[in-house]
């Protein structure tokens, strides 16, 4: 198709505002009389509070306020980024409180202080005295569903917060027919989002009495429905306001310090308190990736054919439950409209143990499953003497394919080009030759995944965006959106569909990039890669309804039917002539002033999205492996995706780089970890928790099989998580393939590298060989 | 925030030594990237800091007349890395500066201060430590000037008097003259990482034989040390593949390495041994040897 706008890498709306510093984001906004607001954390990983005596730090000159539990509601709350359901039972698991009486982890919430300055409230947190009764703990999901196990939660005995899974097919039938099972077992670390801009939010009461909540969120209209039902409010007395955002990841997919700054500022008696973060503070009570432990058992046939999968799923959610019931599920069902199982049986435990809260992350428990399953292939194809990408494109689903579970159908599916362009982008077959015979401490290898992902949460939750446009006089447009612009460059793109639609330049299209719960139109935010697809169908049902109203407008000049008209650049034509008839600003004018006919152009709707599609892609890297420092470092990387048309290839690109980098962080470098006898936290900041550097990224090349999916607005597909999930299945597979040794566990951190080859004898224990000698 | 209650700012070497005799609790600050992030969450609290950063005099990088080379303490990493001096004299001395923290922070910390701040992982001090240097350390009326070896107390802990101020250190021509040397700094990390292990390596090699070796490790013990055993055997021996892996062997000898959730015993052992036959093997092409069929 013949687009103006649309497939061009017109610049971010925000590009210039960014790089001068001018975007205003939560910590750049200040108000008279503002408050600092503090946390006091436990430091045992179970323990219940007996008694908190705050009379030592409510004495300290500065100390505005000190909050306990027991001057808030106790009101159970869940924190989920999600719609509300209005089936109770299809609603996410409430059970947390702004301030816990029963410590569930290292650094939970026990109290606050509100004071004049960030100093004053430090050393009042010191001056809280706490009694505590220390409980025993778990860390792991297996501990934690032992018999006699502490329990977490009470209304949770066995610390399972969901094992609800799923099948179709006749798994065990497929098994007993089988020519060959094959099993594995697949393990992943607990990692972090890193989002550059802490945690932060600040609130007050205004002058109507009502809650003002300034905060960096991927979703301002849950944020204001959670911190009501937290602190029993109304909805309507809470204002939620977004500005800039840097980086959210899904960790600001869920509501984290917005109900506590507002407590904080009732508290202080409605006067402006901020609640900043440390880089400490978030990596020890925000959120997590889910570490999870996986078991694949597959039936395959002699020649190859996937037949059936069994999949058990450990995942370790930590002390609440935030998405943890709905990601093993979720991502239960992105992997399977890939490979052409007849039949699959999923089953995910969910699990409550004593260490911080796992929850939305990029890719939202898919890069998980995708690394066990990835993994898992090339190990079939090692064992079986298959090549690796013929193993997968020999089992390959294709258009038209129906998920017998979600009803999701595959209208588009670039899979097969994707693997040859891969192929043929890295030299594969050269490469490969070249690599045999390898000798020496560094070795080379190629590996490559694939992957599947969904655009938004359709069928299993509601997907409805708002859009909002109102023609000015000049025939320019600003749009407001419901979405949530968080880096990923949202507002760009649905400015673009808006251009393309009206006819106009791209920037004649001006987005409202800041969100107001009491202004914007309503949307479920940034999450689910669902804001170009589903949010994109709003903005392009609006821009049309303008276009009509214009061509009205148009009309009554022209005499003309609307259906002979068109908008191009910015001039109304008739069609069939080329012939102009006014511009868009004459019309626009119109509408405004016109004495009699005056109705200014405006729109505002919102789209229930009940369709969604499949995105897929693969990721082709080559790795060289020293042998005797357990270093891998990544030569040459293709991250390759079918997302429909690509609507603006530079941010598309921009979302490969960041996906695949963070990615590569987990799979050679990053993890949480924690002291295995008090579960404190061993590396919660940046120097000790090895995000990766732009020195340890090498080039990430990004590539594009563009299909068209007749769902999608322009035929697009979804984007966002998409390149953080091929990455690092397809990194452990070129080290098997350079070394000969399976990795199970990610990250392939240098020690653990090392042990490995040690343990298989690919390098020499120098130590104990002269040990031998001397004896 | 930082709860600091008093700041000396002098701008004179003599100033600053003064202040420091009538107070010497105070906290000497220099580049501030070890100091700022102890007084982080209450660290340090209430601590009165003398600021060493306006004592320009103290940055110079500059040949004696016997031909030491003297590296002014407060003088920054980004500095020392892009000295004419330095790359052409001491360039081990660039690598290691180079190979500290990122951009922002090399701008900022300065050789004195990772020198005093006694972390066995300082980049600069297994490097020092092979090219023979030594600290220049004044107070208010004296002055001595002592071997890296015995600067070292203690994890952490360096010997400095009461009010006494590290203003430069020395490296004697005989230091690093001839010499080809290499840093490696292993690290999970390329960039903004601690060593796990640093190997500094410099050697000078006539008709391909040791005329001298000497090797520093960090991180090795609880303090940087030196590989004396190691460059014993070196001495006079021909370049060859077996001698340079007797070297790494050797090198081993100092190392008190110790198990923690960073890295273990036995990893940290490995990699002295791997590390130093790729520090020394590089160093001897750099001194103009040949090691043959080097990996």
């Amino acid at each position: 198709m013949d687009h103006k706008v649309v497939g061009k890498s017109t610049q971010r709306l925000d590009a210039v505002a960014k790089v001068t510093g001018r975007a205003q984001y939560t910590d750049d906004f200040f108000e008279r009389d503002m408050l600092v607001g503090k946390v006091l954390r436990s430091p045992h990983a179970h323990a219940k509070v007996l008694r908190i005596d705050a009379t030592k730090a409510k004495a300290l000159p500065g100390v505005v306020a000190v909050i306990t539990p027991a001057d808030l509601p106790t009101i159970k709350f869940a924190t989920a980024g999600h719609p509300w359901s209005l089936d109770p039972g299809h609603r996410d698991v409430e059970d947390r409180l702004i301030l816990t009486d029963k410590a569930r982890f290292v650094g939970d919430a026990i109290a606050a202080v509100v004071a004049e300055d960030l100093l004053t409230a430090e050393k009042a947190l010191h001056l809280i005295e706490v009694e505590y009764e220390v409980l025993p703990h778990v860390l792991t999901a297996e501990d934690a569903m032992a018999e006699g196990a502490p329990v977490l939660h009470e209304n949770r005995p066995g610390n399972i917060v969901s094992s609800f899974g799923v099948s179709f097919g006749d798994v065990e039938k497929d098994f007993e027919a089988a020519d060959r099972i094959i099993e594995g077992d697949y393990e992943t670390s607990i990692v972090q989002h890193c989002h550059i801009e802490s945690m932060s939010a600040f609130a007050f009461v205004d002058s109507d009495g009502r809650v003002v909540v300034n905060s960096s969120t991927q979703i301002p209209h849950i944020v204001r429905r959670i911190v009501a039902q937290a602190l029993g409010l109304s909805w309507g007395r809470v204002k939620v306001i977004k500005p800039f955002i840097g980086g959210g990841f899904g960790n600001k997919q869920d509501v984290v310090v917005e109900p506590l700054t507002a407590a904080m500022s009732l508290a202080a008696g409605g006067r402006p308190v901020r609640y900043c973060m440390t880089r400490e503070e978030v990596f020890i009570d925000t959120r997590t990736r889910h570490g999870m432990k996986l078991h694949l058992k597959t039936a395959v046939s002699n020649e190859g054919v996937l037949q059936g999968i069994h999949m058990q799923v450990l995942s370790n959610t930590g002390a609440y439950a935030s998405h943890g019931h709905s990601i093993a599920m979720s991502a239960g069902g992105k992997f399977r409209p890939l490979y052409n199982f007849r039949s699959i049986k999923y089953e995910p435990k969910t699990v409550y143990t004593n260490l911080p809260v796992a929850g939305a992350m990029r890719g939202y428990g898919t890069p998980q499953i995708f690394f066990a399953l990835e993994s898992h292939l090339d190990d079939i194809a090692r064992e079986m003497n298959l090549d690796p990408v013929a193993l997968r494109q020999k089992n390959l689903i294709t258009v038209g394919h129906m998920d017998p579970l979600s009803k999701n159908v595959v209208r588009s599916f670039g899979v097969p080009q994707c693997l040859e362009k891969g192929l043929e982008l890295i030299r594969w077959d050269e490469k490969r030759k070249a690599h045999k015979g390898q000798t020496g401490p560094r070795r080379r290898g190629l590996g490559m995944a694939a992957f599947a992902y969904a655009s938004g949460t359709h069928p299993v939750a509601l997907e409805l965006a708002g859009a909002r446009i109102v023609m000015n006089q000049d025939g320019s447009v600003t749009l407001q959106v419901g979405a949530t612009e968080i880096g990923q460059g949202s507002d760009t793109v649905f400015g673009q569909i808006t251009a393309e639609t009206l006819g106009l330049p791209a920037d004649m299209v001006h987005v409202v990039t800041t969100q107001d719960t009491d202004i914007t139109p309503f949307d479920s935010g940034a999450y689910a890669s669902r804001q170009t697809f589903v949010t994109g169908i709003a903005v392009r049902k609006a821009a049309l309804e303008v276009r009509e109203k214009v061509l009205a407008v148009a009309a009554r000049r022209s005499g003309l039917s609307p259906a002979e008209m068109d908008i191009r650049d910015r001039q109304i034509v008739e069609t069939s002539l080329g012939r102009v008839i006014c511009s868009l600003a004459d019309v626009a004018m119109d509408s405004y002033y016109d004495r009699i006919l005056a109705a200014p152009i405006t729109s505002d709707t919102s789209a229930n999205v009940r369709i969604n599609a499949m995105s897929y892609g693969a990721t082709f890297v080559e790795v060289e492996v020293d042998l005797e420092t357990g270093r891998v470092e990544v030569l040459e990387l293709w991250n390759i995706h079918d997302s429909g048309t690509i609507i603006n290839p530079k941010l598309a690109e921009g979302q490969v780089h960041g996906g695949v980098s963070m990615s590569l962080g987990a799979a050679l470098l990053e993890q949480m970890l924690f002291d295995p006898v008090t579960g404190k936290p061993l590396n919660p900041n940046l120097l000790d928790y090895k995000l990766p550097t732009i020195l340890d990224t090498p080039t990430i090349n990004a590539a594009f099989v563009e299909t068209f999916d007749a769902a999608g607005t322009f035929g697009s597909k979804s984007l966002g998580e998409c390149p953080v999930i091929s990455p690092a299945p397809a990194v452990r597979n070129a080290v098997l393939d350079a070394t000969g040794v399976a990795f199970h566990k990610i990250p392939l951190y240098p020690q653990v590298v090392f042990e490995k080859f040690r343990e298989v004898g690919l390098i020499p224990d120098r130590q104990a060989e002269r040990s031998v000698q001397h004896v | 925030m930082f709860d600091i209650c008093e700041l000396h700012e002098p701008e004179t070497l003599l100033e600053a030594k003064r202040i420091f005799n009538a107070d010497p609790g105070l906290k000497v600050i220099a580049g501030g990237t070890d100091v700022l992030i102890r007084m982080q969450h209450g660290g340090l609290a209430g601590a009165g800091l003398l600021s060493l950063r306006n004592l320009h005099e103290l940055e110079e990088i500059q040949l004696l007349g016997d031909g030491t080379l003297s590296v002014g303490a407060m003088a920054p990493f980004a500095q020392i890395f892009q000295s004419e001096l330095i790359q052409k004299l001491v360039p081990i001395l660039g690598e290691a500066a180079v190979s500290m923290g990122g951009p922002q922070v090399r701008n900022v910390a300065t050789i004195g201060g990772n020198l005093c701040n006694g972390a066995v992982s300082a980049d600069s001090a297994s490097t020092l430590f092979a090219l023979d240097a030594l600290l220049k350390l004044q107070t208010l009326d004296s002055e001595r000037i002592i071997p890296m070896k015995d600067f070292y107390a203690g994890p952490g802990k360096v010997n400095l008097l009461p009010g006494e101020l590290l203003v430069a250190i020395l490296i004697p021509r005989e230091g690093y003259e001839g010499m080809g040397g290499h840093y490696i700094k292993f690290a999970p990390r390329k960039a903004m990482d601690i060593a796990t292990l640093g190997v500094a390596a410099l050697c000078r090699i006539k008709d391909n034989c040791f005329q001298e070796l000497r090797i520093g490790l960090g991180v090795a013990a609880p303090v940087p040390v030196r590989c004396f055993e190691a460059e014993a055997y070196a001495q006079g021996r021909e370049v060859t593949l077996e001698t340079v892996q007797e070297i790494a062997r050797l090198a081993l000898k100092p190392a008190k390495a110790r198990s923690s959730w960073r890295a273990s015993k036995e990893y940290r052992e490995h990699l002295i041994e791997v590390l130093a036959q790729r520090a020394v093997a590089e160093a001897v092409k750099r001194a103009g040897g040949c090691c043959a069929d080097e990996k």
